[in-house]
């Protein structure tokens, strides 16, 4: 028998660590049955580890997982499956060309033979449909099917495998507005029958809509946990990005020029047939740094895309007065950089470097055709390799020694192999996207006080980051984007990181007013028209 | 840091795993019950001691030199071109032709013109599928497989319908004329008291054949082409971030590849067979796999990869005159070696890392 | 064409057509799981050695087809080693399977038997033997159904019906049982299987395991049954065409039917007739060679229909970090 008052979820100082990160520290949660609990963080704070841990992807280095109240190891995700625990992914786990039916009974059928294990599954899922409002044609294969849909065909396994806990991870970042509100019906459907829910969000709206208590974490820190009807967005805003201090970059007022770079009405269409830029204008001037704020995932990536010269879009792109191409002939990178750009992509062992290349060889990445490193046919290393070891010491690379790999240098000097590449082009303009993802405190400093030098220099910067600290220290003028589009611009003294936080949110309204209630009405109308345009 | 020291990943790795391709290799001559030291002395016996086993040897090292070239120019690009085979045999078409309807005055000028009749024959062969990997995403190893057996079947086609003098029996050209006859080294190099390399058809291409070697290095280390092969064949994200367009390298380096494949032709079917014959590539466009496989792509392993199997080769056909064992005896030590180098590397790999990492843990 | 040769050929046409149709099948269960199998021809010839070899030695070719489909397993084992378990690249160790049975066929050949790498010519209880069916007899009188039954129906070995009912069955299995169920997820979406708490290694290795076993039975039909004995290379490319035809099945069993009976038709043609002649085109032999191989390439550019393989094939499976 288990305790009625235990709590169907108990983590007592779970701790893991990958590598030199500390993803999860001295975590300990309650979340009581038959309750909706959020866990609220920014990228990277740690949230997705600990649910990971929660359903045996991970083993903890440290600590106890108590189900029900009772102890329980969970070595993988059929013990967790077993401990009652179902998980919805943010990357949906389904086979693409099985039906719903087949997805569902999949390592959970009831016998050798198929027939009986679907027989049972169409008539539970009926029931089940009507129980929660979560219908799905059972016979319809996936890919058909809108990944809302897909959505609950992940909380359908769940549910089919008795999962009285369910774990949700960033559940609504792909959903439109009007299927994240379906969703919110399903889960107030099953916290009436008494199921356990955690969700997992950085999307304040989300927390104050639907759940009893929220976690907030912090750089693999659980911060506070609190009732949601005691707290406010605002204060949970402010839990989440921390009072710690600024790092703050000495920098005089800027003294824009020209618009160097003029965007018009910019629209871009993933390879998934998702628009993922829905109208992008914006301006960035001599002299100046435009600051692109936003939760990842909302058409940043695709916006330095675009501009960098590797995805097409239709729009207009102006550089110093002059259109540039966006698709076909004259629009690849090189193109690009031909007309002044010089981009610091957002992951640079993806993008930025390659990896298995030295040094040196990275430090001509992207302009290897210039004339100027070409003697003849070959390539002129012998320059190449003089010019790397002078950029690398005035970068500060350490160790500052060309010849070594690209990936044996840390995330900090990494970086500034491609900050030094990219910089010393003397561009017109510079795309600059998470200049410190994964880089450590001192590089921090020495890469914007670079950025901000080059800005001095009177060269336009459009800067991408989810860091609310580094758009703040680092921006002339702050856009948000939200959904592809941008949701307004501020000047950084005229505006604080909570007003940027709902912004972030797609909340345009006063935010002294109900925050809530805002969202809702700046999605409404877009809610209804994507709900038209779905079926 | 990485897992291992770059000198372990490219020596070590590939050096245990041909030891332990050597160890099975002489296990399985065990099993038949012959001594593996014996064949190991007559092999290097009959590849190395004389000058005509070394002609040989020399001879089969110039066809693996240019298909374990052909395999390693894909490999950079990240792609597996089993076509080399099929590149080379119509290659092979392109120096008969060549040969048998141009008149030349003098055999450099016919190597000239040949070999360039061979290399674009060779990339064409390859333009379809690489044409196809490009732009249509069909997967270039399935389709350079059946483009090994369609260019089997256009050869057969050509050289009985076409090619075939009147009233001869077997599916081969007509004999070269004789200004295209290639210098052998017994020519080059055989005195009147020291007659070199008697009888063996080791000739002048082997002098190309290092030269490609060369050739390769610094087109794939010296030149912005091999700087943007390699790029895309470490990450196709990044290519395209550097303005590199994945369309363009699949196609040049597929062509490149298969020019290679093709000029393994000027070996066998003017400087040896002096005629364009049915099975004139004898398997070498497969061997290219293992070879490069074991130079790691490299011209210097490839080099040294292509003489070992020159050696092995030559030392095979030894085996098969003097003993009971079948040259087959090298298929199989050219499978272990593919196996161990290419599928397998990581059964080497992973102990060996877990080695380095504990030996870097106690010194520091 | 009259009527008794078109029998003929179409007769010819599935004994051609088995070989193809088991080593095709073979290489479904395995692709369909995720791993890739270009060494469908090395297993055939492995198995087709090692079959004429015990069938040889011991005169039952039974011994000789259960020598087949361990020896075949083996090479599977390989396989899943070099692929599964050590994550290596699929396509490399396919070839090496093709080399390593090319060449230790021949060895063992040479060794066990001193005759240029063949085998004994099989003879009786070595060989399989036709199975006449009930009534063919009695019914070959019969005009157009007579002949068709007794001829072209009857009269094959018992590998023949074997391959042809490995259809149903392969379909059977495929989609109408759990098993079938997980082996198509693996290969489509492996982190969905591994999150529903099934092994995705314990899967691929028992597609391999079949995939081992049925092209055991194709090289055993080859050297025991269509001819009476082993001799080197004597696939000669149908591990090939089977992974064409694959292809051209677009991984699925009854469409695997259809595409090796159209290869084999090809092949009883071509051996058949040299060069055909159609009111002046003489179409040469070598295009009927060469066609299915041409068919294949024109399916995978997608011109006829797009050939999708399974999602995830080829890639080994790694758990995300």
């Amino acid at each position: 028998m288990t305790d009625p008052i235990a709590p169907a979820i108990e983590l007592k100082g779970i701790s893991k660590a990958f590598g030199p990160v500390q993803a999860n520290k001295d975590i300990s949660i309650r979340v009581m049955p038959g309750t909706i609990h959020g866990i609220i963080g920014e990228n990277g704070a740690g949230k997705s580890t600990l649910m990971s841990i929660l359903y045996g992807f991970y083993k903890a280095d440290a600590g106890e997982v108590w189900i029900n109240g009772r102890k329980t190891e969970i070595p993988d995700s059929q013990a967790a499956i077993a401990a009652g625990i179902g998980m919805v992914f943010q990357h949906f786990k389904l086979v693409q060309n099985f039906t719903v039916l087949e997805n569902v009974i999949l390592g959970a059928e009831d016998g050798p033979m198929l027939g009986t294990s679907l027989a049972r599954a169409r008539g539970e899922l009926r029931a089940l449909a009507e129980e929660y409002e979560l219908s799905v044609d059972p016979d319809q294969l996936i890919e058909n099917l809108s990944v809302g849909h897909q959505q609950r065909v992940e909380i359908l396994k769940a549910l089919y495998r008795k999962a009285d806990i369910l774990i949700l991870d960033e559940p609504t970042g792909v959903l439109t507005p009007a299927e994240a509100d379906h969703l919110f019906r399903i889960l107030d459907n099953l916290r009436a029958e008494g199921k356990t829910i955690v969700l997992i969000t950085h999307k304040l709206r989300e927390i104050m809509e639907i759940t009893d208590t929220v976690s907030v974490m912090r750089r693999g820190e659980m911060t506070a946990t609190v009732k949601t009807a005691e707290t406010s967005p605002e204060q949970l805003a402010e839990l989440m990005v921390g009072r710690k201090v600024l790092l703050r970059v000495d920098k005089v007022p800027a003294r824009p020029g020209d618009a160097v770079l003029r965007v018009e009405n910019l629209r871009h269409v993933d390879s998934h047939g998702v628009e993922r830029l829905k109208g992008i204008s914006l301006e960035v001037r001599a002299g100046e740094i435009l600051g692109i704020a936003g939760v990842a995932g909302n058409g940043q990536s695709e916006l330095l895309e675009v501009l960098g010269g590797y995805a097409d879009a239709t729009g207009t792109v102006r550089v110093n007065g002059k259109e540039i191409a966006l698709s076909g002939p004259g629009s690849d990178g090189g193109a690009r950089r031909a007309c002044g750009i010089a981009h610091v992509p957002e992951d640079r062992q993806t993008e930025g470097l390659i990896m298995a290349y030295t040094a040196w060889e990275n430090t001509v990445f992207g302009y290897h055709r210039d004339p100027r490193y070409q003697s003849g046919v070959l390539m002129n290393n012998a320059l190449i390799r003089e010019e790397a070891q002078d950029k690398m010491t005035r970068y500060d690379v350490r160790p500052p020694n060309p010849q070594l790999a690209a990936r044996n240098f840390s995330g900090g000097n990494q970086q500034k192999i491609v900050l030094a590449r990219e910089i010393e082009r003397d561009p017109d303009i510079l795309l600059i996207g998470q200049p410190t993802r994964g880089v450590d405190i001192g590089a921090i400093e020495f890469i914007h006080q670079e950025i901000v030098r080059l800005r001095d220099k009177g060269k336009a910067i459009l800067l991408v980051s989810v860091e609310l600290d580094e758009i703040f220290s680092l921006s002339d003028r702050i856009a948000v984007m939200f959904d592809g589009r941008i949701m307004g611009e501020r000047l950084p003294d005229e505006t604080d990181q909570t007003e940027l936080g709902l912004l972030m949110a797609g909340v345009t309204g006063d935010p002294s007013g109900d925050p809530i209630k805002a969202v809702e009405a700046s999605l409404e109308d877009k809610a209804a028209r994507e709900a038209a345009s779905h079926d | 840091m990485d897992k291992m020291p770059a000198w372990a990943d490219a020596v070590l790795v590939p050096l245990i795993s041909i030891l332990l391709a050597a160890i099975l290799s002489a296990l399985v001559i065990l099993a038949i019950g012959e001594s593996p030291l014996d064949a190991l002395n007559l092999m290097v016996e009959g590849a190395l001691m004389r000058s005509s086993g070394w002609g040989y040897t020399l001879y089969y090292t110039t066809n693996f030199i240019f298909t374990g070239l052909c395999v390693a120019v894909a490999f950079h690009a990240k792609m597996f071109n089993i076509g080399g085979e099929g590149q080379a045999m119509i290659g092979g078409l392109g120096v008969a032709l060549v040969c048998l309807f141009i008149p030349f005055p003098h055999w450099s000028i016919a190597l000239l013109v040949a070999t360039a009749a061979a290399a674009v024959f060779g990339a064409l062969w390859a333009l379809i599928p690489a044409y196809l990997q490009a732009k249509r995403g069909s997967h270039i190893v399935i389709t350079t497989i059946m483009f090994n057996f369609i260019a089997a079947a256009v050869l057969n086609y050509v050289l009985v319908n076409v090619l075939r003098p009147q009233g001869a029996m077997d599916p081969a050209t007509a004999t070269f004329p004789a200004a295209t006859h290639l210098p052998t080294f017994q020519e080059m190099f055989a005195t009147a008291d020291n007659p070199l390399f008697r009888g063996s058809p080791a000739n002048v291409t082997f002098f190309l054949a290092v030269l490609a070697c060369v050739g390769f290095w610094y087109l794939i280390w010296r030149t912005k082409l091999g700087y943007e092969i390699r790029a895309f064949g470490h990450s196709e994200s990044a290519a395209k971030y550097a303005g590199i367009s994945p369309v363009r390298i699949t196609i040049v380096a597929m062509l490149i590849s298969g020019g290679l494949a093709g000029m393994m032709a000027l070996n066998t079917t003017m400087g040896e067979a002096e005629r364009l014959v049915m099975n004139a590539t004898e398997g070498a466009g497969f061997i290219g796999i293992a070879v490069a496989l074991m130079g790691r792509s490299h011209p210097v392993g490839i080099f040294l990869a292509a003489l070992l199997f020159g050696f092995l080769y030559q030392g095979g056909a030894e085996l098969a005159l003097w003993t009971n064992i079948p040259r087959e005896l090298i298929t199989v030590i050219q499978a272990l070696v593919i196996l161990f180098t290419g599928a397998l590397d990581n059964m080497v790999r992973m102990p060996l890392e877990r080695i380095f990492l504990a030996t870097r843990r106690r010194n520091g | 064409m009259d009527f008794a040769t078109l029998l003929q050929v179409l007769d010819s046409t599935v004994r051609l057509a088995t070989p193809l149709l088991l080593a095709c099948l073979a290489g479904l269960f395995s692709e369909r799981s995720g791993i890739v199998d270009i060494g469908l021809e090395g297993k055939m010839l492995a198995a087709a050695f090692a079959s004429a070899a015990i069938a040889a030695v011991t005169g039952s070719v039974w011994l000789g087809l259960l020598a087949g489909v361990v020896a075949s397993t083996l090479m599977s084992g390989i396989h899943g080693l070099a692929s599964i378990t050590f994550r290596g690249n699929q396509l490399i160790s396919g070839v090496a399977i093709n080399f390593l049975a090319s060449g230790l066929t021949v060895l063992i050949a040479q060794d066990w038997f001193g005759q240029g790498g063949r085998t004994p010519s099989l003879m009786g209880s070595g060989r399989f033997e036709p199975i006449t069916l009930p009534f063919a007899q009695a019914l070959s009188g019969v005009p157009v159904i007579g002949p068709i039954y007794a001829e072209l129906i009857s009269g094959h070995s018992i590998l023949v019906y074997v391959a042809f009912l490995m259809v149903p069955l392969s379909w059977f299995v495929l989609y109408r049982t759990r098993f079938g169920l997980r082996l198509r997820a693996v290969g489509e979406a492996p982190e969905a299987v591994d999150t529903a708490g099934v092994s995705v290694v314990g899967l691929r290795y028992a597609a391999i395991v079949i995939c081992g076993v049925l092209c055991g039975l194709a090289g055993a039909y080859l050297a025991t049954g269509l001819q009476a004995g082993f001799v080197r290379e004597m696939t000669a490319g149908r591990g090939y065409i089977a992974l064409a035809a694959l292809i051209f099945a677009k991984w699925r069993p009854w469409y695997a039917l259809f595409a090796c009976l159209l290869f084999g038709l090809l092949q009883a043609v071509a051996l058949r007739f040299q060069n055909i002649d159609l009111g002046g085109i003489t179409i040469p032999v070598q295009v009927m060679d060469a066609l299915p191989y041409i068919l294949t390439v024109i399916i995978l550019a997608g011109f006829v229909g797009k050939a999708i393989p399974p999602r995830a094939s080829g890639e080994p499976y790694q758990k995300e970090r």
